[in-house]
Formats: structure tokens, sequence, C-alpha cells
């Protein structure tokens, strides 16, 4: 396989999600588009492990959902973040720059 | 919050599975459209990029499932998957389904019945504080009999013994509660002032009895229990402190108990007064008296006997100074053996007897589940080949099983509250503590219990066994082929439950030949059209023997001036009642056979009359009459056992005989008439002497009236009682009862255990018939190809239908055979309860036979009858 794309790294897919929605609500291949196009392709999203997000952080209130009519007239389904789910996502961002900082400090310390 | 979400989103994707269903299948559409039209955007022709966006996605289902799989509610959904596959399992089978589940009920139902019984009467500790502390004292008779206990004795170990923290004697007491609207006879106890200590209780309100009350002549006072608190005094507090009128005189009521408060030792008594006995009077050494002790913590039963036996010469001497008698060993025990001593054999019988019926049970729905895993083999197989995980199957058979077990156990419990509630109803009035008998949580988790087990047990092995087998070959098999390893152990399970159900039926054949013969026992008089109550006098006003006399002579006159009453007369004491009224007796001169003082003979006064009445019968000499009353010539009759054991082939008429104490009047034998049963039927030879009351030397204050009547003897209950009450409104009158009434009631203990028997014996039976019929039918249809091939060969219907009934009654002889021995064994437990029946008798031996082998061989007909129908092109054209 020459695909340079790789997949989301394990536990950031919903933090991904999260962010993307923070913006707009969209819907999943809306999701899964904007996340391929902001990383530039480096994160390819498998529809099923995507799908699976949804459930699991509309169930944890992150997410709410709503079909919608699209441009095009068809039936859809749209995600929006709610209030927990901005909280949840301030959280995951602090937590991931310091895990990553730290990780930067560890590997800079071994070169 | 979110854990809300988490369960109402859960509990939406399991009810509407089909419109979350609908809504995923959508957005996974959706994405793909999305992303061929993405496709085509980037300059795709249109089925490249519905291509390229199908591959992207991948199977539309393996998303759908993985989705799905990652709620809460998938491991949920299987269950219920697995639950509402079972139930249509179990429904399209509905022959199985029902004898499954109805055997576990009487099981399950039977056996949480007896053990609800059974538990607090022989396992559960006595109700009160510390009851492991609480001892039974009786004196040892020389035969190792138990003998009632004196208060000389009580008062000396009151004094010496260092065992007991506190001592208490108690006796029956019936006073008369006057001051309402009908006087009252009431069941109450005379006990020593420590009695309620001793049972480390103390009444709700008022106060326990004080020791210096506990003295001749003390002030006399009640303590009441709450029943009667409630009926008889409106539960009015202010009662304490307040006196009522009992037996003419006021006693002061100083305490009531509290509802809870169980009076083990006579269940019956609803009201306390003292004893109030002196060291010095006739009763002090009358044998009369039961003894009751609470043991210093510490203290075993043994430390306390060997003090007691230390005491044992001195007691002798000390009785002896005073004219009394002990007689020089005791014999003690907790109060809990004690009062469970009668009934604890039977109750142990009936626990096994009851045992016997969830092992038949058991060993019933084992047979029809692993015959019924036998005949579902192709479909595990099948299910294997297409993909089924053995975990997968495993559960699903034991999700099966576990249904089936709580069907049963659900049906079970309804059958274990009206079986409790039929066994208070029918429970003999010997058996102690059933107010306590309920079918309590404990005993209803025990058969919830049991139904889970029984079905995780039988439901893992054809799980196994059908998990463990090459599919392949199975299915080329196919279902209906024999399968021999089961078909023998299924065999030996049927053999063992016919030999279980021929020990039941043994038992329970015997117990009733032996209330058959009970009832045969000739109780020495007429019981038919006999009415029978007591008359108690009570009050001041028969202080004088005079006054008591003249009563019963009036209420007699009364009574026989009744229009439907042929003859009526009175007695002290009434035979099958309970009464029992002993004397020793002395003859003079000596008698030729038995020079020896006799003890144990019964003593009546009568009314003249009262032979002809109950239909004695006369064997030598003469009856009483008008003329043998007080003033004239002392005349006795004896009965006929009597005359022989003292006189042999003598002439006993015009000896003399003395009763009771040396002081009391010689009587002169005028007769001998025919033995009366007086304990029970069980029990014969009685000796007995008779006497009128008129000449007895004391007067009896509570008679038993014996009515002799034209038609229905209950249809006179009430011009009789007004007749009496005609000549005395305040003379309480109880126990009445026909003798058919006594009679059924003498029997009671043997009625209840032969009627659980039955129960018992028939559930076995059904349940046998129920395997045999179950092991041939499953055979049967496993071997249909093979007897197809039978019968395309020649074999007649004839030979078929016999290969078939061979199978069955071979079984059964074979359990027959195994069961004749186990309960040649068994029975040795019930012996004490036949009566003039062996435990090895012919007759019920080979009745049980008979009926075992008849039943099982229409169990057998029905199957085989099926296979001699077989017809063999449709057999071979199936395979």
């Amino acid at each position: 396989m020459d695909d340079p794309s790789t997949d989301v790294i394990q536990g950031t897919l919903d933090m991904l999600i999260l962010k993307t929605l923070s913006l707009e609500p969209l819907h999943g291949f809306g999701i899964a588009r904007r996340i391929e196009q902001i990383s530039k392709g480096v994160f390819k999203i498998n529809p099923g492990s995507l799908l699976t997000a949804f459930q699991r952080l509309e169930r944890a209130g992150w997410l709410d959902a709503e079909w919608r009519r699209t441009e095009t007239g068809r039936r859809a389904k749209y995600y929006m973040l709610t209030r927990s789910g901005k909280r949840q996502l301030e959280i995951e961002t602090s937590d991931w720059t310091r895990r990553t900082a730290a990780v930067a400090r560890l590997l800079k310390a071994e070169g | 919050m979110s854990l809300w979400r988490q369960l109402t989103r859960g509990l939406g994707a399991l009810t509407r599975g089909a419109a979350a269903d609908r809504d995923l299948t959508d957005e996974v559409e959706h994405y793909i459209e999305q992303a061929t039209a993405a496709g085509i955007a980037r300059g795709l022709t249109p089925e490249q990029a519905r291509r390229n966006a199908c591959l992207e996605v991948g199977s539309t289902a393996a998303v759908k499932q993985e989705v799905r799989a990652s709620g809460w509610e998938a491991p949920a959904g299987t269950l219920l998957a697995d639950l509402r596959f079972a139930w249509r399992r179990l429904r399209s089978e509905p022959g199985f389904t029902s004898v499954t589940v109805l055997t576990l009920a009487v099981g399950i139902g039977a056996t949480t019945a007896i053990v609800s019984a059974v538990r607090p009467i022989l396992f559960q500790p006595l109700p009160y504080p510390e009851p492991g502390r609480i001892a039974s004292v009786h004196e040892a008779a020389r035969d190792g009999s138990r003998m009632s206990g004196t208060f000389g004795v009580f008062r000396a170990l009151q004094e010496r013994s260092r065992s007991f923290e506190s001592l208490a004697v108690l006796r029956a007491w019936q006073p008369t509660v006057t001051g309402g609207e009908t006087p009252e006879r009431l069941e109450g106890q005379r006990v020593s002032a420590g009695y309620f200590r001793v049972l480390g209780v103390a009444p709700a309100l008022g106060q326990d009895f004080r020791s210096d009350d506990d003295v001749s002549g003390g002030a006399r006072v009640v303590i009441l229990s709450d029943a009667l608190w409630r009926r008889r005094f409106q539960a009015d507090p202010a009662i304490v402190g307040h006196s009522i009128m009992l037996d003419g005189d006021p006693f002061t009521v100083v305490g009531v108990m509290s509802g809870g408060f169980e009076n083990i030792p006579a269940p019956s008594a609803g009201i306390w007064t003292l004893l109030q006995y002196g060291t010095n009077e006739g009763r002090t050494w009358g044998h009369h008296l039961r003894t009751i002790g609470r043991l210093r913590p510490g203290v075993t039963f043994e430390q306390a006997r060997g003090e007691l036996t230390t005491f044992a010469p001195d007691l002798v001497r000390l009785a002896a100074a005073a004219d009394g008698f002990f007689p020089g060993g005791f014999i003690l025990t907790s109060l809990h053996e004690e009062v469970i001593r009668g009934v604890k054999p039977a109750l142990l019988v009936i626990l096994g007897a009851v045992t016997l019926v969830l092992v038949i049970a058991c060993v019933n729905v084992t047979n029809l589940l692993l015959a019924r895993g036998v005949q579902r083999r192709g479909e595990f197989a099948l299910r294997t080949a297409l993909g089924a995980g053995r975990g997968r199957l495993v559960r699903q058979l034991l999700t099966e099983s576990v249904l089936l077990a709580l069907l049963g156990g659900i049906i079970g419990m309804v059958v274990a509250v009206l079986g409790v509630r039929a066994l208070v109803a029918l429970s003999p009035p010997g058996l102690p503590r059933v107010g306590a008998i309920e079918v309590n949580g404990a005993v209803f988790a025990f058969g919830l219990g049991i139904a889970t087990l029984v079905g995780l047990a039988f439901g893992i092995t054809p799980a196994l066994q059908a998990a463990g087998s090459d599919p392949h070959r199975d299915l080329h098999l196919g279902s209906r082929r024999s399968a021999g390893g089961h078909r023998r152990t299924r065999s030996a399970l049927v053999v063992a439950e016919v030999a279980l159900a021929l020990v039941l039926l043994v038992s329970s054949g015997l117990l009733l030949r032996s209330l058959r013969s009970l009832f045969a026992v000739d109780a020495g008089f007429e019981t038919t059209q006999l009415l029978t109550m007591q008359i108690q006098t009570s009050g001041h006003r028969f202080d004088a023997d005079g006054a008591t006399d003249k009563f019963f002579a009036d209420a007699l006159d009364a009574v026989r001036r009744v229009p439907g009453v042929s003859s009526a007369a009175l007695t002290s004491q009434l035979p099958l009642s309970g009464d029992s009224d002993e004397y020793g007796v002395r003859f003079d001169p000596p008698p030729p056979a038995n020079p020896r003082e006799g003890f144990n003979t019964f003593r009546y006064a009568v009314s003249p009359g009262f032979f002809e009445t109950m239909g004695i019968p006369l064997r030598s000499g003469r009856l009483f009459d008008e003329h043998d009353r007080a003033g004239a010539p002392l005349v006795a009759l004896i009965s006929e056992s009597l005359a022989r054991a003292k006189f042999g082939s003598a002439d006993p008429l015009g000896a003399r005989l003395q009763v009771g104490p040396p002081s009391a009047p010689k009587y002169t034998i005028i007769g001998v008439v025919g033995d009366v049963r007086q304990q029970s039927l069980a029990l014969g030879e009685a000796s007995a002497v008779y006497t009128t009351a008129a000449q007895w030397w004391f007067a009896d204050n509570a008679m038993s009236l014996v009515v002799r009547t034209g038609g229905g003897p209950s249809l006179l209950t009430h011009s009789i009682r007004q007749a009496i009450w005609g000549v005395d409104r305040d003379q309480a009158i109880v126990r009445v009862a026909t003798m058919d009434d006594l009679l059924a009631a003498s029997a009671a203990e043997r009625r209840f255990a032969l009627i659980l028997f039955e129960a018992f014996a028939l559930a076995a039976l059904v349940l046998a018939a129920a395997g045999i019929y179950g092991v041939l039918a499953g055979s049967v249809a496993e071997r249909t190809r093979e007897i197809g091939v039978h019968s395309a060969l020649g074999a007649s219907r004839g030979r078929i239908l016999a290969l078939i009934l061979r199978q069955g009654m071979s079984l059964t002889i074979l359990g027959i055979a195994i069961g004749v021995v186990v309960a040649v064994v068994a029975t040795q437990t019930i012996v004490a309860m036949l009566f003039g029946v062996s435990r090895l008798d012919l007759v019920t031996y080979s009745g049980v036979i008979v009926i075992l082998g008849g039943v099982s061989a229409l169990a057998c007909s029905v199957p085989a009858w099926r296979a001699a129908r077989i017809d063999p092109a449709v057999t071979l054209r199936a395979e």
C-alpha cells in the first residue's frame, strides 16, 4: 500500500470530531472530509469507527444529533456540539497539549 | 445525565430496533452518496466514484454491526434474542414444556412447602433470647420414662443448684372468666414466679410476677396474653392494675405480654397466674408439675446433669420423709428438644419423603432434557455449520433450561404457598409452633435457588454434548438415528425413578393400611350418634360438694327432657378426648392372679345409665342403678382386662377394692364391663374402675356429658346447651364434639402423615409414569427408521408393539426389583407410625407392584402403539 494516510492515533478520534464540530454542525461524511482536508490527508477516517464514535459521544452527552434536509433536499443526520461537549473539548485539548509537550521534551532530551 | 442518556438511548435501540436500524442504514447510505459526489467532483466517472466510495466504507452490514456492538445494549439484545428464541422453542413444544415445568413445580413446590413447615419447628431456635440455655427437667422413672416433677423437688433445686440462673414450674389452669356477655373457660397456666425470667421475656405492659406474691395465700394476680387482652378486654391499656373475675374471685391484672410472645411450653395458654404452693401441703409432693430452667452462661447440659445427679440421694430421703416419692434421677434436655420430641421422627420422615419427590422430579427433568438434546442434534449441527460458536450454543441451551427452571420455580412457589396453607389447616393438634409456619423469604429463595441450579445443571449436559460433537457427522446422520450412550443413561434414570416411586408408594400404602386397621379397632362402645361436651362448675357456690352434685343431677335431668335425646349420662372422664385420670388400685383380699398393687388404672365417676348410653356391654354382675347413691353401700364396676389381670378365671364379684390413698373408702365389685379405649384406638387393654359420681369420695367439678341421639348429634347442640344454662346461666360448656370427631382427632397425626405421603406417592407415580413415557416416546422417535426397516422386512405390528413394550416393561421390572429392596430397608424409618400392619406387609407390596406395573404399562402403550403404526414407506422415503 503506498497510501500515505494513516489511521487516526488511538484515542484522538473523539477529540478530532469534537474540534471539527466546534466550528459548525456537520453530517458524518462532512466531518470525515473536514478532518482529512485539515490534516492534509494525514488522517484517514474509517467510516465504521466514525459512526461508532458518534454513538458513543452522543450517549456521553457531548453531541446532539438531528435529521435535517441537505442543500440537495436529502435527509441527513447532522451532529452538533453540546455545552458539555465544549467543556470536554477544552479538557481533551489541554490534556493533549500537555502530553505532546512532554513527549516532545523527551524526544529532544534523547537527541 | 450521561448515564440517563446511555440508558434511554440504549433502551430506545432495543425497543425500536427496526427504526434505529433504518436510521443507521440511511446514515451509511448518505455517507456513500456524499463520497460518490466528492469523487465525481474530483473528475471520476459516476461508476468509478461509487465503487471507490463503497470500497472506502466497506460492507454496510459490517459498519452497522460495528456501531451496534459498541453500545451496552448489544449483549442485552443477545440475551433478549436468546430469551425470545427460547420462549418460541418452548412454545413450539407444549407437551415437553408443560411436563417439565409441572414436574419442576411439583418438586420445588412440595419441597418448599415442607421445608417451610418443618424449619421453624425442628431447625429454628425457640423465639427467646439465648434459647440454647433453656432446659426442661423431668424426673426419671425407674424404667427410664419421664415423670412429672413435684414442687418439693423444685424448691430443693432452687435452693441448691448452681447450674441454673432461674427455675420455674408450671401446670395447666382453666379459669372461667365472668363479667362479660357469656362465661368463658380460658386456657391458662399456673406458674412459679420465675417463669417468664426462665424464658427471658417480660410483659410489654405492666410488670412481671413478684416472688413475694408466690406464696400460699399470696395476692391474686394474672398476666394476660396479647391475644386475650385484645379479644376479651378490647386492648384497653388501663386494664393493668384493675381486677377481673375468675372462678368467682377477683384477680388483679399486673401485666400483658407482647403480641410477638409465643408461649412454647403451652401454646394454647393465654393467661398466667402464680402457683402459690406451700412447702408443707398435700400437693407439695404430687407429681403433676412441668419444670423448666435457664442455665447460667457457660454451664453445659452435661455439667448441669452431673450436678442434678449429686442431689438425687438427698432428694429421695427428703421426699420419703415428707411421705412423698422421688424416683432417684432426672432427665435434662433442652426445651426445644423436649417440645419437638413427639413430632420429630414423623417430621424427619416427611422431610425424607419430600426429598425423594424432589429427586424424582430432578431425575425426570434430566431425562426430558437429555432426550430433547438428542432429538435436537440435527438442529445444533446445522447451527454450528452456519457459524454459531460453541459458547453461543451453550448459552442458548442454558437460557432455555434456566427459563424452564424459572417457570417451574414460579409455579412451584404457587404450589408452595397453597401447600403451606393446606399443611397449617391439616396440622394435627400436637404440632408445636404452627403459628410460626409461613413461606418466608429464605425458603422462597431456597426454592428459586433449587430451580435455577436444577436448570443450570441439567442445561449444561446436553449443551456441552451438542457443542462438543462433530457437526459434519451429526448432520450426515440426521436427527432420527439412535444414540446408544444416552439411551443407557436415560434408562438408568427411569429405573431409579420407578424404584423411588415404589418406596414412596409402599410407605403411603403401609400408612393407609395402618389407619384402616386403626379405625377397624373396636373402641369398646357405640361411637356413632353420640354427642359429647364438658360442663365445668366454677364459683364459690360449688365449694360444697352437695351443690356440685345437685347442679349436675339437675342439668342431666334437663338434658334428658330435650326432644331428640334418646339417653344421656355424665362421666368424670371421656374416652378418646385426651382425659387421663389414673389411680393406683388395691384389692381386698389380694386377688389370686396378681396380688400386687396396680398403678395406671383409669378411674371413672359416672351417673347411672352411663353404660347403657355409651353401649358398653356388661360381662357379668349388674350395672349401676338409681339406688347406688350416697349413703348406700359403696359399689364399683371393673373392666374386663382388669378382672382378667387380677383374678384370672376366678370370679371378681364380691371382692373389695380401694382406689387412691390408703385412707380412701373401699368399694364392693358388683360387675364386670367390656374394655374401652381411653387414650387412643392404638392403645388397648385399659384397666378401669367405675363408681357412681354420688359415691366417689369427692365431687369432680368438671363432668363430660354423653348424649345418645336419634338423628344427627350435632343438631342438638344448641338445645342441650340451652337446657343446661336453664339450670345455671354461669357454667361453661366446652369441648362440644361428636364421638366421630373425637375418633378422627385421636388419629390426627397419623392422618396428617398419611395425607402427605399419599400426595407425595401420587406425585411420584405420575412423575415415574411421565418418565417412562418420555424415554419410550423419545426412543421410538429416534428409532423410527430402524422400526420402519423392521416392518419393511416383514415384522408384524404385534411384534413391534411387543418390542417397545418389552423395552419399557423391562425397565419397570428392574426398577420395581430395586425399589422393593430399598423399601424393605427404608420402611424401618416409619415403623413407629405403623399400626396393626407389618412393614413387610405382603398385601401392600403386591398392591403397589400391581399399581406401578399397570401405570407404567399404560405409559408404555402409547409410544408402543405409535411405533406399531409407523409406515415403512413413509419412514424410508424421509431418509
